[in-house]
């Protein structure tokens, strides 16, 4: 697998890691019922298919990336940096 | 026996190696199998199960039967086909699999006990008694059955990595792949040609064909000419690609110094990973060998083998030859031996209506029932015509069609697809998206057909790269695609081998199906049917075709075995290049470590780090002599530690206040420049990540310190929480730790060593307990921290690394005239100890805040990372176990971290379990033992004994339940 890293451009899988699905992103509010935290905490998407995923370019530039995929065929099918995601909204 | 005239070995270089102990010569450019058999040898080793003599059937990797041992020492490998294995002069070949001489082996006796060793038999009778299996059946077992030998040591021979990219990527080099690689060369495109034979052309070097007028072994010379005259073509022979994985990466495997003899320098293989933007798949085909009773002995080979051993080694398998076959392509072995001026028994075709291709005897509708020969095929039994004929031969060649090597295809998971017509498994459509397959792994059995689909497949991946394919045309070739029937095995009187290497016969088979293995992956499993090295290359079809035909269902119901890498026999060794010992743990060294290594200090791991574990003088025999030592000299004196492999973050930004608010539980952005603060930083779930102080250097400049296990992890996590969470953050950070050497100087003279090395003095007016700033040590500009992790006065103090081992060498020779010096890990974690300081041990990744007593630092002000989660009800209070300290009731029993603790009274058993210790040392300080550890309640048990019991090492020790801080609770002496 190759991830096309938007600062860095296409780099092998081996530099990367995966911290898992993009939830992560989506921290509640601190007064959020626990409900709310546990599935934040706990719970996490796993589908057949495609899918949005944190990966981290570890041995490479540093940034957080957000990876859409497919679980399926493996095709990776772009990525962006996570902060520029979240602005996004 | 040789044949004059034939193959392309070099006859002017002799080579000289052993077999067995015998000096055996070939030449240049031979196998073992075909030096052997030049020389008449057919026995080339025993069987997996049954010990039968056995020789080659092929002449290529896909060999099941004849596996050999090459090399000697533990440089020796086990289960190297014969058929791959060039001779050199040296080389060490040895039969294996036998006990005694091959001729004689001892082991054969489990010939005459076949009927009972058939599928199952394992499980069937070493069943009872069960205490017998590991101690008697095990061992027994694996001394008869199993392939080679492995030695016990490491290889002296090393192995190599490689990488490489290209735009196509031609996997074969016969006629569909060399039109292939020259239709994409001519495009321009950057071409890759892999060829597992030591030279390219594929079977055109072992058949007489003809391409455009010439014949096809010197089109194939051409090609590679022209393909090597080319900057943008890469040929790599002797290579074979093992393994297609996501993205067309592929692995591949090449024998880089196995043929030839031994240099130091020369890797003995190399495993490269090859990403290809587009790949032609032009793996040919394999023979498919006949399951006729007793069709495993020496002499016996595939139709295409004898070619190859004809027309590539110039060697006749035998001298008398016949032929069982189910189609026209294997008639032209019988003509080419002819040729060769060799002697054709008969032909033996199980249809009618043949017609012949030279001038032998041909017999139709005839069918192999029985053979004979101890170590090697003397005569075999035929049945036609309602009558059997015995016929004398020493080389029986069959023929059952070909199966495409259609393997790579299904390496993502894709099962080849049952073509009626073709008989025979094919690549299913799109199986390796960006890999076109060609020729006959495709499908395609003429010589024409090949050259089509490779310059097709060529154009179809030029189109993906957007390349222009050039003009080229395709040479004219034989459109014979040899026609045949099917026959998988022949029905008779004895065992017939589908599976020459794990010794699987048809009755197994049929034995797996009466007793319910009716899914070919149960049968594979229950049989071992394909599990040898070979994978089955050679029999897995023919078993599931007669599976299907046993369990009355179609050969596409039945259905394939999963195809998994690597496609050939790989060594771990190979696959593991450059990832053993440094690769795999590279060395990270303080600048200090010269100094303690020359000073005798033993060095321990700490993550890649390498840090002292204390520092023997003369006269001093254990290690607890040197430990007790330097905790003595720190609290009566000075000593000296490298703490550089803390990990170090610069914090930089006008948020970055903000930003270490956020990570750690407690308040950062109330720290006033020039002060320092211990922080404790959590998981999202509450629990405690890690933890270390942060200075304030400047309004908007922090450091930040990590533990040395965490450097990473803490880096890692501060990107994610910035980038991920809080990206409205004007903060940027980096890690400064290899940029800072940084030593810890601690004890009662601590500030008259650490001002013997500042230009400018401190005092504890300018410089109190947690204060920090910018200093000049000797003229060079540092850092000076007042932070002790022993509870004496203490500085850390910090220089640029090109600075670090003279600053280190200035301060231990200074130290040393103080009554001091430099100390290591142990008593580094003794005297954190007796002070009550926590590190990884206690804080594993179960504990929160609250259990190591620091709750109160989750500063109600502000959200941080953690801090929702550690306020639920579960994580703080009585019911969950707290840190203590423990001290023996006889300071003399050492306590032991990982023991558990329990009630006094109470039995030491889990459900009674009431915590653990989690760090232990002796206190010289107080002589006794001390310990830390969780205790359930533990903070409002101090005073009580529990008892200490170590299942595993079996020891029980009462203890006294104390505060953690052993040491100046009141914290006087770090502040003086």
């Amino acid at each position: 697998m190759q991830i096309t890293c938007p600062l860095c451009g296409a780099r092998d899988i081996r530099e990367f890691s995966i911290k898992g699905h993009e939830t992560y992103l989506h921290r509640p509010d601190p007064e959020a019922a626990p409900e709310e935290w546990n599935d934040y905490l706990h719970n996490r998407e796993n589908p057949a298919g495609e899918t949005r995923e944190l990966w981290h370019h570890g041995s490479g530039c540093g940034a957080w990336l957000l990876v859409t995929r497919n679980t399926i065929t493996h095709e990776v099918l772009g990525a962006q940096l996570a902060r520029e995601a979240r602005n996004a909204g | 026996m040789r044949v004059e005239g034939r193959g392309r070995i070099d006859r002017s270089q002799p080579v000289r190696f052993s077999f067995d102990g015998k000096t055996v010569t070939g030449f240049k450019g031979d196998t073992v199998a075909s030096a052997l058999l030049a020389r008449d040898i057919r026995l080339m080793g025993r069987s997996f199960k049954y010990h039968r003599p056995r020789g080659v059937l092929t002449a290529g990797s896909e060999e099941p039967n004849a596996l050999i041992q090459v090399g000697q020492g533990h440089a020796m490998i086990p289960n190297v086909r014969a058929t791959v294995q060039e001779i050199h002069d040296g080389l060490t070949v040895t039969s294996q699999n036998r006990m005694g001489p091959l001729d004689r082996d001892l082991m054969a006796v489990n010939d005459l006990l076949w009927p009972f060793l058939g599928a199952g038999f394992y499980y069937k009778t070493f069943m009872w008694p069960r205490a017998f299996w590991e101690g008697l059946y095990e061992p027994i077992i694996r001394r008869a059955a199993g392939l080679g030998r492995m030695t016990r040591g490491a290889s002296p021979e090393a192995n190599e990595r490689a990488f490489a990219h290209c735009d196509v990527l031609v996997i074969g080099a016969g006629p569909a792949g060399l039109m292939a690689a020259r239709t994409a060369a001519e495009a321009g495109a950057d071409v890759i040609v892999i060829d597992e034979n030591t030279e390219i052309g594929g079977r055109l070097l072992s058949d007489s064909e003809e391409i455009g007028g010439k014949p096809g072994d010197v089109w194939a010379g051409e090609m590679r000419e022209k393909l090597a005259a080319m900057d943008n073509v890469r040929i790599m022979t002797r290579t074979t690609v093992t393994g297609v994985y996501d993205d067309l990466n592929f692995g591949a495997l090449e024998r880089v110094g196995q043929h030839l003899p031994h240099e130091p320098d020369l890797p003995r293989e190399c495993f490269w990973r090859i990403r290809a933007k587009t790949a032609v798949l032009a793996a040919g085909a394999l023979e498919r060998p006949i399951a006729f009773p007793m069709n495993d002995r020496p002499g016996i080979m595939l139709a295409s083998a004898v070619r190859s051993y004809l027309n590539r080694y110039g060697v006749a398998p035998g001298r008398n030859l016949t032929l069982f076959a189910t189609n026209d392509d294997a008639h032209r072995t019988a003509a080419e031996m002819q040729a060769a001026g060799l002697r054709v028994a008969a032909v033996i075709d199980s249809r009618t209506g043949v017609e012949k291709q030279g001038d032998y005897r041909l017999i139709e509708g005839g069918q192999v029932i029985g053979t004979k020969g101890r170590h090697g095929l003397r005569e075999i039994t035929v049945r036609h015509g309602g009558r059997t004929e015995d016929i004398i031969t020493d080389c029986l060649a069959m023929s059952g069609g070909w199966n495409p090597s259609v393997h790579l295809t299904c390496h993502l998971g894709a099962r080849p697809v049952w073509d009626a017509e073709a008989k025979a498994f094919l690549p299913a459509p799109n199986a390796v998206p960006g890999m076109i397959p060609a020729g006959a792994c495709n499908g395609a059995m003429s010589t024409s057909a090949c050259l089509t689909q490779g310059k097709e497949a060529a154009t179809e991946a030029l189109k993906a790269l957007g390349l222009k394919t050039a003009r080229i045309t395709v040479p004219k070739a034989s459109d014979e695609a040899g026609s045949g029937s099917t026959l998988w095995y022949v029905e008779g009187k004895g065992r017939a081998w589908l599976d020459f290497a794990n010794d699987v016969t048809t009755k197994d088979i049929r034995l797996a199906a009466q007793e319910g293995f009716i899914s070919v992956e149960h049968m594979k499993r229950y049989t071992t049917q394909g599990m040898a090295p070979d994978q089955g290359k050679s029999s897995n079809i023919a078993a599931l075709a007669l599976l299907a035909d046993a369990t009355g269902r179609g050969i596409p119901e039945t259905g394939t075995t999963t195809y998994r890498p690597p496609f050939i026999p790989t060594s771990i060794g190979a696959m593991a290049a450059g990832a053993e010992a440094k690769g795999f743990a590279p060395e990270r060294f303080t600048t200090s470590d010269r100094a303690m290594r020359s000073w005798g200090a033993p060095m321990i791991t700490a993550g890649l780090w390498y840090r002292p574990s204390y520092l023997p003088k003369r006269g001093e025999t254990h290690w607890r002599q040197s430990c007790d030592r330097e905790v003595r000299m720190v609290r009566e004196a000075v000593g000296v530690v490298d703490v550089s492999t803390l990990g170090k973050i610069d914090i930089q930004g006008p948020d970055a206040a903000a930003f270490l608010d956020f990570v750690y539980c407690n308040m950062f952005s109330t720290l006033k420049p020039g002060r320092v603060r211990y922080g404790l930083m959590l998981r999202e779930d509450g629990h405690v990540m890690d933890d270390g102080t942060t200075a304030r250097l400047g309004e908007n400049h922090y450091v930040m310190t990590t533990t040395t296990a965490a450097a990473g992890q803490v880096m890692t996590h501060l990107e994610f929480v910035h980038q991920c969470l809080r990206p409205d953050l004007d903060v940027a950070f980096i890690s400064a730790t290899e940029q800072w050497a940084q030593f810890s100087v601690a004890g009662p003279k601590a500030r008259d060593l650490i001002n013997s090395v500042l230009d400018q003095p401190v005092d504890n007016e300018s410089f109190p307990f947690m204060a920090c700033g910018e200093v000049m040590i000797h003229g060079v500009k540092g850092r000076l921290f007042r932070i002790s992790f022993s509870g004496e006065h203490a500085y850390e103090i910090a220089i640029p690394s090109r600075y670090g081992e003279a600053l280190f060498r200035d301060l231990v020779a200074r130290a040393e005239t103080l009554g001091g010096g430099a100390y290591g890990m142990e008593a580094l974690n003794v005297l954190r100890l007796e002070k009550g300081f926590i590190t990884h041990s206690e804080i594993h990744g179960r504990v929160t805040a609250d259990d190591v007593g620091m709750g109160r630092m989750v500063s109600a002000k502000k959200d941080c990372i953690g801090k929702t989660a550690s306020l639920r009800p579960g994580l703080s209070g009585e019911h969950r176990e707290q840190l203590v300290g423990l001290k023996p009731k006889e300071p003399e029993n050492a306590l032991l971290a990982g023991a558990h603790l329990f009630r006094e009274g109470d039995a030491a058993t889990r459900v009674n379990d009431q915590g653990y210790i989690t760090s232990v040392a002796w206190s010289p300080t107080f002589e006794t033992h001390i310990g830390l550890g969780f205790l359930l309640n533990g903070r409002a048990r101090m005073g009580e004994t529990v008892r200490m019991v170590d299942h595993l090492r079996d020891k029980t020790t009462l203890c006294e339940v104390c505060d953690p801080v052993f040491f100046d609770p009141e914290g006087g002496r770090a502040r003086g």
